[in-house]
């Protein structure tokens, strides 16, 4: 292409493929070939100055880049818009009441449907269990009778601690942070989780202990 | 009669039906190809394609169960409202009170069981009779695309009913989608990348942190407009390369038959 805009010499009608007809009309029209003007978006040859490019292909870069911002701008600001700023979900962190409102050596289910967290209580303390199964997310049942945790979508167990022995589960259930809060009540995290198999059962706030 | 007549040498009937009946090559190509709705089939087929033993007919069923999907779908549509409140009575409703209600639901029903089934069947029979090969790689790539939408519209189409089953279905379902690799907060380098649970894959798939309203709506614009749109534009581009392909593939030695 440039090389034919760069050929003075050639009509416009001759420079494309076109049928004879229309190029012996053409060249009735102008026999001998005008000296060409020059064009205001192409430089003066050997010397570009301060013009890189010419004036249609800047034009034409200028839209194209346009083109392609609006392009991701919008799919940027799509992706976003399915990311809420605002979840209309139980908060994780919560006051479960006071500690002497449990049986020691139970396990509680008070706030198993609200907020899908087992408070366990023993001689020594308490430590809260996420009844999220770690299969693949169903939610365990306590059995009080077998003294187990029973997941129902593909049968997995787990003891009273939380530890997994039969069935899909890969891990232990996993264990939310849980602290006396400064008026008495129990107060459990659930975004703060302890995982067995990291060792973090151990750390402080993953158990309660309280005596009385 | 000669009213008749007179009407087919009409120009509004000429402008309509642009051939006449004669029954000659000429004619029963121009009758295919003038037809917009027919024009989808090639106008000559060969005679192995008609072999049933051949091609079990499993893409046709396919898109025929996918035409069934579509109308029944929409007339679903007229009384099932997406929200956590009401999907549930809906589907109950129309289940239990509305005319044909349960006849619309369990043809959409069976016919998307059916549909996994026989795209399949369709997949297997291409891969049995050796039609992925060239110059039909490209189709056959289009064809995995078309399964897997197939199977996302299941999925999807599996959460409406909002009882407890599609429920616990969904959250298992989504969560492997925690797993994903980059993108899921659970998954490799997804944690190093930034990925919490509010913020990954799985949390724009939900839209929020756990299986809820958010989720039914989400999967209900996917069900119904965003994934059928993808899949009958793929099913375009499937059905245009058979034909460029050369039409239902057939043995070598017949295939100009």
């Amino acid at each position: 292409m440039a090389d034919q805009a760069k050929n003075d010499t050639v009509s416009p009608a001759e420079n494309r493929s076109t049928p004879i007809l229309q190029k012996e009309v053409a060249s009735q029209i102008s026999p001998t070939p005008l000296p060409r003007k020059p064009k205001q978006d192409r430089p003066p040859d050997q010397d570009p100055g301060i013009w890189r490019m010419s004036r249609r292909s800047l034009l034409s870069v200028a839209g194209w880049m346009g083109f392609l911002g609006f392009i991701v701008v919008s799919t940027v600001g799509a992706l976003r818009y399915m990311f809420p700023r605002v979840l209309f979900e139980p908060p994780t962190k919560f006051k479960a009441g006071f500690p002497q409102d449990f049986v020691i050596g139970e396990v509680s289910e008070k706030y198993k449907d609200e907020k899908r967290v087992w408070i366990v209580r023993q001689r020594d303390g308490f430590y809260a269990l996420i009844s999220i199964c770690t299969h693949l997310g169903c939610t365990p049942r306590w059995l009080p009778g077998d003294d187990k945790f029973k997941c129902p979508c593909h049968g997995s167990g787990f003891y009273r601690s939380g530890v997994n022995f039969e069935g899909p589960a890969p891990r232990p259930l996993e264990r939310a942070s849980i602290a006396l809060a400064d008026d008495g009540q129990i107060e459990i995290d659930r975004s703060i989780k302890y995982l067995y198999e990291k060792n973090e059962w151990g750390r402080p706030g993953s158990f309660l202990p309280f005596i009385g | 009669m000669a009213l008749m007549e007179k009407f087919k040498k009409s120009e509004f009937y000429k402008s309509i039906f642009r051939h006449s009946y004669q029954d000659t090559q000429r004619n029963r190509a121009l009758q295919i190809v003038d037809n917009v709705f027919l024009h989808l089939h090639p106008v000559r087929v060969p005679r192995h394609a008609t072999n049933i033993g051949f091609t079990w007919g499993m893409g046709g069923i396919t898109f025929l169960l996918f035409l069934v999907l579509t109308i029944t779908g929409v007339i679903l549509m007229f009384y099932y409202r997406p929200t956590a409140q009401f999907a549930y009575e809906d589907m109950k409703y129309l289940m239990n009170d509305v005319p044909f209600g349960p006849l619309m639901r369990n043809m959409h029903r069976w016919a998307a069981h059916a549909m996994v089934l026989t795209v399949m069947l369709h997949m297997f029979r291409v891969f049995l009779t050796g039609s992925y090969k060239p110059p039909r790689q490209f189709n056959w790539m289009v064809g995995v695309i078309l399964l897997v939408l197939t199977l996302l519209l299941s999925f999807s189409g599996y959460l409406l009913p909002w009882d407890q089953l599609a429920i616990w279905a969904v959250t298992v379902g989504t969560n492997m989608a925690r797993a994903t690799p980059l993108l899921g907060h659970e998954g490799p380098f997804g944690p190093e990348l930034g990925m919490r649970i509010n913020n990954d894959v799985r949390f724009v798939l939900l839209g929020g942190t756990e299986v809820g309203p958010p989720t039914l709506l989400r999967f209900y614009v996917g069900h119904c407009i965003f994934l059928p749109l993808i899949a009958a534009i793929f099913m375009a581009v499937h059905f245009w390369r058979v034909r460029k392909d050369g039409g239902i593939s057939g043995p070598e030695s017949r295939k100009n038959f």
